[in-house]
């Protein structure tokens, strides 16, 4: 029986004015504007961009302002918004060899060519709280020095030279790119599909996953190979232009995970490879994505796929936090006549209960 | 007009548009009001959507759908015939049709020129300038590894 229930309108409607007013806050306080969120809460943007799966700071600095700085919330509005435009086509794969790097660093080789260069980083960081920075802290201006023009060539293209890694696949002119926003989800997935899930994959999760890699759960004895963030150029084919376009910049990084060797009688042993890649500066996001896309090669590596970060399926689908939050949390959602329903068996099976365990009493009352 | 023509043209303009996405749409006003604009209409609406964004699997393999990002996008016709368009990452619509124009006065020859030393050279060098400066302060954090020398040097 279908029962329509009216009469939360107003509720609801009183609900979203005093969210709008806890979300101001007390309002003798300045409100914060998106520029001081994109420019001072940096990483939370990069993460909102890159799980969102939509580059573009502003708007995801709005999307932290309205969500209060829910994270998930603020990604989902992002996905959400995604679908209020239409889309031009793909752009020209980014050249992450040619970035204008901000930071690069290889804990595998001391003296790569172009160096070692920190950026921007928490590392070395005490974690101790400052108390400077609660108000009116005002750094001082970053020291220069001259910057080489040799180029930085990655890490992963030095040791190929000598075939010491394996080389990364090559495209296949016949297949399209996958993409998961277009097509339902088929397992196996294909290593480009595999890549973008684990791109807009939730950060928790796939650290979680990285992390128990590590810890013998599908162990594949990585090394960063490197890590490096910084912009890249980006083109888009423009048809009625008839050439590629360039459209700007973005900023990224990436996260080459050297692996275990392989080897066979028919190959020479060299090492395998685990990539990462997303916006802004997401360290800790592509070391962990890069650490997940090793362990579910283990069916094309002949690995014993054994432990949960190995199990695509598994991964693939939990790994989305907007189809997570949108499953767990319909459970506040009215579900009054399914659990009726529930409620009238129970009450039935009880009654069925109760009459079973008293009806030999009585009998052999009776006798 | 031969290949090699072409060719150097169509390299002319996509220099010219990679300064110009790079650049603010407030710079690009500021410079385009120093030069008499030629008339022109839109061809195409200034216009807001979406690309998917590509990467490779290990930064030099097969490509991946990375993620989306923003872009607007215009075309402009001179009064002349030249047909110019703007792309550009984010919603600015605006600059989008003014990178637009611009490409238009890159193909004229009555304008190439002038939009070149007013608008696009200018807008370059502040790209430039603020490359180096990042460069620069990206360099001060190179690390200078040293050898500890044990026993008698």
């Amino acid at each position: 029986m279908y029962v329509a229930v009216k009469g939360g309108e107003r509720a609801i409607e009183n609900a979203h004015r005093l969210l709008a007013h806890e979300r101001r806050g007390d309002r003798d306080v300045a409100e914060v504007s998106l520029a001081q969120i994109s420019e001072q809460l940096s990483l939370g943007v990069d993460r909102v961009m890159t799980e969102g799966s939509l580059y573009d700071r502003e708007l995801a600095a709005l999307a932290i302002k309205q969500a209060r700085g829910d994270m998930i919330e603020a990604i989902f509005l992002v996905r959400a918004f995604r679908a209020t435009l239409p889309r031009f086509g793909a752009t020209e794969p980014v050249n992450t060899g040619e970035m204008q790097v901000r930071r690069r660093i290889s804990s595998t080789f001391k003296d790569i060519p172009g160096g070692q260069i920190l950026g921007p980083t928490f590392d070395y960081t005490h974690r101790l709280l400052d108390p400077q920075l609660a108000e009116g802290f005002v750094p001082e201006q970053p020291l220069t020095a001259e910057a080489l023009q040799a180029a930085t060539p990655r890490v992963t293209d030095i040791l190929g030279r000598d075939g010491l890694i394996e080389g990364s696949p090559q495209a296949d002119a016949d297949a399209p790119v996958g993409d998961l926003t277009r097509e339902p989800l088929n397992f196996p997935a294909d290593r480009d599909l595999r890549l973008q899930n684990l791109a807009r994959g939730d950060e928790g999760f796939l650290l979680a996953l990285g992390y128990s890699t590590q810890r013998g759960y599908g162990r594949n004895h990585p090394f960063a190979g490197e890590i490096r963030f910084g912009e890249v150029e980006v083109e888009f084919f423009a048809e009625d232009a008839g050439f590629a376009v360039p459209l700007g910049s973005i900023e990224l990084t990436e996260c080459q995970m050297v692996n275990q060797f392989k080897g066979s009688a028919n190959e020479a042993p060299c090492f395998t490879r685990g990539y990462g890649l997303a916006f802004g500066q997401s360290e800790r996001k592509t070391m962990s994505m890069a650490l997940v896309d090793r362990a579910l090669r283990a069916r094309e590596l002949d690995e014993e796929a054994t432990s949960p970060a190995q199990d695509e399926e598994f991964v693939m689908s939990h790994s989305d936090n907007v189809q997570a939050t949108g499953f767990v949390e319909h459970l506040k959602l009215p579900h009054y006549v399914d659990f009726h329903s529930e409620l009238g068996l129970l009450r039935k099976l009880r009654q069925e209960f109760a009459e079973a365990n008293e009806a030999p009493e009585m009998q052999e009352a009776a006798e | 007009m031969s290949s090699s023509g072409q060719n150097s043209k169509e390299a002319q303009r996509k220099a010219a548009m990679a300064v110009l996405a790079h650049s603010g749409a407030a710079e690009i006003a500021g410079r385009l009001q120093q030069i008499a604009v030629p008339a022109h209409e839109n061809l195409r609406e200034p216009e807001n959507g979406l690309v998917m964004l590509r990467g490779r699997v290990g930064g030099d393999g097969a490509p991946f759908n990375l993620g989306e990002a923003t872009v607007s996008r215009a075309a402009v016709r001179l009064a002349t015939g030249e047909v110019g368009f703007g792309y550009t990452l984010g919603r600015d619509a605006q600059k989008a049709q003014m990178i637009a124009l611009c490409d238009a006065m890159v193909q004229s020859a009555q304008f190439a020129d002038e939009v070149e030393a007013k608008v696009v050279a200018p807008l370059r060098a502040a790209m430039i300038a603020e490359r180096s400066r990042k460069a620069a302060e990206t360099a001060a954090t190179r690390v200078d590894f040293y050898t500890m020398v044990r026993g008698e040097g």
